[in-house]
């Protein structure tokens, strides 16, 4: 199988390599033979990608410890599915990995337009066929999974040996969370590659019109869900095993997968510009390869141990590669930029101040100015190297004091923003959509001052939060009374027909809903409270209303480690409420050991409690007790998130505001021939629905 | 011209805000990197940065009392004795022998107070005793 597979990843390198250079010809010569040739090797170099990482994930599965990623990633005791996920928890089977979820995008964008847009595929798959070699040189030369383990024999030559048993698996890894959160930061972080795909061929070969946008929203968005849901499941996995009682530290791996987004969502914002009014094609542009750069830069930051991390990976040589590739496409960038500039030109000028399309620039250059803050934070001690000699971090207070700020503007664009009309708002229009949700945002902000906020910043997101949330009502109660007036539905009928009738409007609104409950949710941060004690049996712990004692300690024997547990009966004004058993993970294979915190969930707070080990000179174990309010909603928003993004993703009931380049519709309704039609029908459709 | 003078003046806020908050943020929590060795040759200044140094932790150095726990860095053949301070407990792949980044000042008494330690165990990849020796190279076998 080892064999099989890594013929399969060079054979994968040789299709790659002919659908890069069979495009280039096919794009000079136009001849239709190698434009199909050209197509079907891309389709190959991914279905020879799918084998290889299968016949690893089988490799792991057989215990097969002749293979030095095997052996250093598993062991025989761990359980079957954790065996088939450690192919992502090293170097070379994350590369593999990246390799194969950026394939599965790369083969369905090849086989769903395979007969359309006959202009624009060609460059299309060009470039994925560039992106996926570099990946399969990678894999195949610089830090290949399918090497064997070999040791140096009395002749001076190699033999083969196997290993009785593997190292194990990290335990910090051994957590179910480990299981979806880098399968959906990779289909983030890949999917990009897409929208850069199409922005990049559009550019290349001057395709015209707002074709590329309209061809890439939905893998744009689909790739925005998964880094969104990525990113929120690694800060849980992060509070839910790390045990420092936070799920966000600014640590560089996590910056790395939080730019992408920022751009990302800049991006999703201000394509509907130019979608609507012909405008900022060229910061669109930009904005993606940036968005696909970023991507990059993120699995550099991630897989070279640039910046030290807590993901403490080992260091290796694979960052200059990734910087080389990184240039390539800086330079491939720049060079169809300058080229073809002109064809960017602004059909449309901003209005005014108070207008959608002055939302959308603000919210553009606030997400922006975050993603610099953030990057030139993480890579701060490798500027201060080049620049001054001394190697300089900076830490939580750089990142929070200008974030903070910036996202509670951010949120304020977020009520703000959908109720502007496009050119110009009328200051009736804006009282009628603003006085009300004004007046319950300002009650928001009293209720918490009542309640007990007393930081500043905690008190402006509570009060932006409920002027959001209103906002957000506010418009689905508008909607819903004309709905309801013409058809006679109830009121939770006539939203979900108003959903179903604009989802991508509508779907937008949940997202903002769920962004909302995430603010809600880090708001909370600012009532922290921690407690960290040495208790004996029968000690006990208070921390807010809850009291914790410690009725025993136990151990027990599971077959990967030892588990050394807590027993805690937490109480609530002296009745008990539930038992919590935080532990610690002995795992005899590697020799390491991790905690697993228990935590006590509810909507209001969570009671967190951590095993922080025996004090090795007195012998008396420490607990480490946290009470965090409402985190629970930063996952809860997480979750309407996607909802809103699978409904914006689905297809409207009524065509009406449908946008004509979308696969689902072109050439039912719309004559897909007619040209400027794309742009001139959802431009006057969605005029009208801005100004409702 | 008189909108865009509005919209460059409403950028220019923000940028302006945002930029000197970074500047206080960075005043706050900059910290320089050095090596064992290069702490010695720190003079004025310097000496008093807040700083974040790597190495390996000297076998049978990790002394825990109430309050702090003590023991001696290793690295380019240096050694930096160190007292950590931190309320967190210490990570659990802290141990002898294991690579440590400590975060902190140099204390008066030539001790360096740490407030944050990072540790990831060195032996992960070798051998276990008894088993095979460690392999000196990996090589491909397609």
């Amino acid at each position: 199988m080892d064999v099989f597979g890594s013929f399969a990843l060079l054979l994968a390198f040789v299709c790659a390599l002919y659908a890069l250079v069979g495009g280039i010809a096919a794009i000079l010569t136009r001849h239709p033979l190698l434009i199909k040739s050209a197509r079907q090797a891309g389709m190959a170099a991914c279905s020879l990608i799918f084998l290889a990482t299968f016949s690893v994930v089988y490799l792991f599965v057989a215990d097969n410890f002749s293979m030095a990623y095997v052996a250093s990633h598993s062991n025989r005791d761990l359980a079957t599915f954790f065996k088939v996920v450690a192919l992502w928890s090293g170097q070379e089977g994350s590369l593999l990995f990246w390799c194969f979820l950026m394939s599965i995008y790369i083969f369905s964008v090849l086989i769903a337009y395979r007969n359309k847009h006959g202009e624009l595929m060609p460059y299309v798959g060009t470039i994925l066929a560039g992106v996926q070699l570099f990946f399969l040189t990678i894999s195949n030369f610089v830090a290949s999974p399918f090497k064997a383990l070999a040791i140096a024999n009395a002749s001076g030559g190699l033999d083969y040996y196997m290993r009785a048993d593997g190292s194990g698996l990290n335990p910090v890894l051994q957590y179910p969370e480990m299981i979806i959160h880098p399968p959906n930061l990779y289909s983030g972080y890949t999917g990009f590659t897409i929208p850069f795909a199409f922005a990049l061929a559009a550019l290349l070969g001057r395709y015209p019109g707002e074709k590329w946008i309209h061809l890439t929203r939905k893998w744009t968005m689909i790739a925005w869900c998964f880094q969104t849901v990525g990113i929120l499941l690694g800060a849980h996995w992060a509070y839910a095993v790390l045990g420092w009682g936070g799920y966000w530290g600014w640590d560089p791996v996590e910056n790395a997968s939080f730019l992408p987004w920022l751009t990302g969502t800049a991006f999703l914002h201000s394509v509907m510009m130019q979608e609507k009014r012909g405008m900022m094609k060229v910061w669109n542009v930009w904005l993606v390869f940036i968005t696909f750069m970023l991507c990059i830069l993120g699995t550099l930051l991630t897989r070279s141990g640039v910046v030290s991390s807590v993901h403490a990976f080992a260091q290796s040589n694979i960052g200059s590669w990734f910087v080389g590739f990184l240039t390539v496409v800086m330079a491939i960038c720049l060079f169809a930029y300058l080229k073809n500039r002109d064809y960017l030109k602004s059909e449309n000028q901003l209005d005014s101040m108070v207008s959608r399309e002055s939302s959308f620039l603000f919210n553009n250059l606030v997400l922006l100015v975050a993603c610099i803050a953030i990057l030139s934070g993480t890579l701060f001690p490798v500027f201060s190297e080049w620049f001054t000699g001394s190697r300089i971090s900076v830490g939580a207070p750089f990142f929070n004091k200008v974030n903070i700020p910036l996202g509670l503007l951010l949120l304020f664009l977020t009520g703000v923003g959908p109720l502007l009309a496009w050119r110009k708002t009328s200051g009736e229009s804006l009282r009628r959509n603003f006085l009300w949700p004004i007046i319950i945002g300002i009650a928001g902000g009293v209720v918490a001052v009542i309640l007990g906020a007393r930081d500043f910043y905690a008190i402006v997101c509570f009060l932006l939060s409920t002027f959001v949330a209103a906002t957000i009502a506010v418009e689905y109660y508008r909607g819903a009374t004309v709905i309801r007036a013409r058809s006679g539905l109830n009121w939770l009928s006539s939203a979900m027909e108003l959903t179903l009738r604009n989802t991508r409007r509508y779907g937008g609104y949940i997202v903002h809903f769920g962004m909302v409950m995430i603010f809600v949710g880090l708001a909370g941060q600012a009532f922290n409270k921690e407690v960290q004690k040495e208790i004996g049996i029968g000690g006990t712990v208070k921390i807010g209303p809850y009291e914790l004692l410690l009725q025993a300690l136990d151990q027990k024997q599971e077959k990967n480690y030892v588990a050394e547990r807590m027993i805690v009966e937490v109480m609530k004004d002296h009745k008990p409420v539930m038992i919590l058993f935080p532990e610690r993970r002995n795992f005899p294979t590697n020799q390491e050991s991790g905690t697993m915190v228990a935590i006590y969930s509810t909507l209001r707070e969570d009671l967190y409690v951590v095993y922080a080990g025996v004090n090795q000179g007195s012998e008396v174990p420490t607990i480490h007790v946290f009470l965090n309010p409402l985190v629970k909603w930063v996952w809860y928003g997480g979750i309407v998130v996607v909802m809103g993004t699978i409904v914006a993703l689905v297809t409207p009931r009524h065509a009406v505001l449908v946008l004509s380049g979308s696969p689902a519709l072109s050439g039912s309704k719309v004559p897909a021939t007619a040209p400027g039609f794309t742009t001139a029908v959802p431009s006057t459709a969605t005029l009208r629905e801005g100004h409702d | 011209m008189k909108k865009q003078a509005k919209f460059g003046i409403g950028i220019g806020i923000i940028l302006v805000s945002m930029a000197s908050l970074a500047w206080l943020g960075y005043g706050e929590s900059k910290t320089y990197y050095h090596t064992i060795a290069e702490i010695e040759t720190l003079r004025g200044t310097a000496a008093a940065h807040r700083m974040r140094v790597g190495g390996t932790v000297q076998p049978g150095s990790i002394h825990r009392a109430s309050g702090k726990t003590e023991f001696v860095l290793l690295g380019e053949g240096k050694s930096l004795s160190v007292s950590y301070t931190g309320n967190d407990p210490l990570p659990d792949s802290f141990i002898d022998n294991s690579q440590a980044l400590i975060e902190g000042r140099m204390g008066s008494d030539g001790r360096f107070v740490a407030e944050h330690v990072q540790a990831k165990c060195a032996s992960k990849y070798e051998a276990a005793p008894g088993e095979a020796p460690k392999p000196s190279n990996s090589t491909g076998r397609s």
